[in-house]
């Protein structure tokens, strides 16, 4: 995974409530057993003006000039909602997305992202909106920072918006650090536990 | 000492003992590290976690508490193989298959009597118990919560690390208790239950925290009903939800294939016994609602929130901000402000998803089916949630009441709850059905779903229209 310390980029507006994991990628993009191939479906019902298809709807933002190099992606409230799929996180990622800016996220998708790379930040709606706004505005050429170092957001008028991410989380972000890696570092913490819990608890151990 | 006394004595509810149960550590970062009990895979997103895992040069740490099944895009038809309507379909099978065989990994596959969706087999086989942490990459892993388990869903790359690892590593939730008074009055069931609960408290009304569902109403629920309360709790945004397990519990898990057996039965039961909330025991939040005021529910719009009684209207527009989510909600599903859901023509009826497709799910809908017929130009399916329960409705003569109805009749699995490329209803159709989504697409290109229990779906698919089931027996 590679380290996220600080990121300024093109922000895509999408400030809508309940994007679901279906709208990010649709199940039938998901076409092979696999954590990439993702990327043209990203948003592909919204992106695309036939199911299956690839000829871009204008209409849609990711389509417009200036935004289709969008790294950050500014989203409404329960962003990430639905099925649990990581083809959402995977094709945000693949497409070349490093963080989620909303006002509240579904948990699973939260922890997806976190477990890929892409920096979730939790900032109030207004805040989000007047930086979509900016961002319009600019009609994307106005950029956007995330700083995990400073755990701010600046907008494109340069105002600064703290926000608050989880230390572990953070930690994991800015070094890049596989999760697995690190539990596997406390193996002997989980086999002593176990061997405790087969005394207690022995129906557990099939 | 008196300090030591006092901690010793402080109440806890049902979730400080499960966390406290299977915490292993406090990790430096503040988070915690949990051990992992079961970890269930699809056919989903199996093949992809566990190739992923041997690519990093890891295995699967105990395969013995890892299962798989074939549910998400296994097709439903009778006769069906690894061929599947979904585009490439076949390969997300025959690659979960042969991944987890690899591994050693215990699998429900197409043909295995056993087979089904994971939330309905699980708890049949006996594999779920109470106490048990249980993750699955399915957001409705919280449905297992009803066994009194610590159930979540989770990501693909979270359940690799629970396959190698046996742990995750978590933030610890909130805590809520949604405490339910009285009893539901007939016509009334779970699913309306969650349905009210959404409609008072919105999609984001659990969000963070682990949902205790308690009370008087909850303590009168049969198991299953438990399980399609809890199912719920995903479209509530809940991290998860749990019941205390009861007399009710140990009597419906007794003797299934995975439970404990014997002594060892003996002692999970005391063990299990201990698994509820003190007295005085604190949540972040409570929640207290009366089952006497739930009716027979379903949604008008796209969101799970957006619902009301069958008897009920369209709600008018809000002001302020929720004004643009309702205009939309409006408009995908053709709906008008006012207007009365009853009545409303539908072009199909579903009775499946890991919800509401078990057995009692199943004989309460052939009970309005029963010497009726669905209306011309309703398509209408059943898919039974596991092998285990279409035997036993075939067994009952169910089938044959599903089948005269004009019905479809399928084999178990996933089905239209979701499009994933293959089958579906058709675009603007509109659709009742027994699941848990209604958003925008979720069952078909541009399919307006109206979710609701198997009573409402079986009496609409008679009436051709969005009905009400206690009208058909007045």
């Amino acid at each position: 995974m590679d380290p996220f310390v600080r990121l300024t980029a093109v922000a895509l507006p999408l400030v809508r409530a309940n994007i679901d994991t279906d709208i990010i990628i649709p199940s039938r993009e998901m076409k092979s057993v696999s954590k990439t191939g993702l990327k043209d479906g990203l948003f592909a019902g919204w992106r695309y003006t036939e199911i299956g298809g690839r000829e871009p709807r204008p209409e849609f933002v990711l389509n417009q000039p200036g935004y289709c190099d969008a790294a950050i992606l500014l989203g409404g409230e329960n962003i990430g909602c639905g099925s649990s799929r990581e083809h959402a996180v995977w094709a945000l990622h693949e497409y070349g997305f490093r963080s989620v800016i909303a006002p509240s996220f579904n948990p699973i998708f939260y922890n997806n992202c976190v477990r890929n790379g892409l920096a979730p930040v939790v900032l109030p709606l207004e805040v989000i909106t007047a930086l979509a706004e900016q961002v319009e505005a600019g009609s994307g050429t106005a950029q956007v920072t995330v700083d995990l170092d400073a755990l701010e957001v600046t907008g494109p008028d340069g105002r600064g918006h703290p926000f608050s991410l989880a230390e572990e989380d953070r930690v994991a972000l800015i070094n890049g650090y596989d999760a697995i890696d690190l539990t596997l570092l406390h193996r002997d913490a989980i086999d002593g536990f176990i061997a405790q819990d087969r005394d207690l608890r022995p129906w557990v151990y099939l | 000492m008196t300090t030591l006394a006092t901690a010793a004595k402080a109440p806890s509810s049902l979730f400080d003992r499960l966390w406290a149960q299977h915490l292993i550590q406090s990790n430096a970062g503040g988070g915690d590290l949990i051990a992992i009990d079961r970890v269930f895979l699809h056919e989903r997103t199996g093949g992809i976690a566990l190739k992923s895992l041997r690519a990093a040069g890891r295995g699967v740490a105990e395969p013995r508490r890892v299962f798989c099944t074939m549910d998400h895009i296994v097709d439903t038809f009778p006769g069906r193989g690894d061929e599947t309507r979904m585009p490439g379909g076949t390969a997300f099978i025959v690659q979960t298959r042969e991944a987890a065989r690899a591994e050693g990994i215990t699998v429900f596959d197409i043909g295995d009597p056993r087979q089904g969706i994971i939330h309905v087999v699980s708890p049949e086989q006996g594999i779920v118990l109470p106490g048990l942490t249980v993750v699955c990459p399915d957001s409705h892993t919280c449905t297992q919560g009803a066994m009194g388990a610590l159930a979540w869903g989770i990501g693909s790359t979270e359940a690799e690390h629970a396959l190698a690892t046996r742990a995750l590593r978590l933030t610890r939730p909130r805590s809520m208790r949604v405490w339910v008074e009285g009893a539901l009055e007939d016509g009334a069931t779970a699913k309306d239950l969650a349905l009210t609960l959404l409609a008072r408290h919105g999609s984001r009304g659990g969000q963070g925290h682990v949902v205790e569902f308690a009370g008087p109403a909850i303590e009168r629920l049969e198991i299953e009903a438990r399980l399609t309360l809890c199912n719920m709790a995903a479209e509530f945004g809940a991290f998860t939800a749990v019941i205390a397990p009861d007399e009710k519990t140990f009597a419906w898990l007794e003797g299934r294939p995975f439970a404990p057996r014997g002594a060892r039965w003996e002692r999970a039961v005391s063990f299990w016994r201990t698994l509820r909330s003190d007295d005085g025991a604190a949540f972040d939040r409570e929640i207290v609602l009366d089952a006497a005021e739930v009716a027979p529910m379903i949604t008008w719009g796209s969101s799970p929130q957006q619902a009301c009684g069958i008897d009920g209207c369209v709600p008018e527009r809000p002001v302020g901000a929720a004004a643009e989510i309702h205009d939309r909600a409006l408009a995908y599903m053709d709906v008008r402000p006012g207007e009365p859901v009853e009545g409303l023509a539908i072009g199909a009826a579903f009775i499946g998803s890991c919800t509401n497709s078990r057995i009692s799910d199943l004989r309460r809908a052939a009970a309005i089916l029963d010497g009726r017929r669905v209306a011309d130009g309703v398509r209408a399916i059943c898919v039974p949630g596991s092998g285990q329960v279409k035997a036993q409705a075939e067994a009952e003569g169910l089938d044959r009441i599903f089948l005269a109805a004009g019905f479809e009749w399928r084999e178990p699995g996933c089905s239209m709850c979701f499009f994933a490329g293959g089958e579906s209803f058709g675009p603007r159709e509109r659709v009742v059905s027994s699941t848990n989504r209604n958003f925008e697409s979720r069952q078909g290109p541009e399919t307006r779903t109206h979710i609701a229990s198997p009573e409402v779906v079986a009496a609409s698919a008679i009436a051709g229209c969005l009905a009400d089931p206690r009208k058909l027996f007045r």
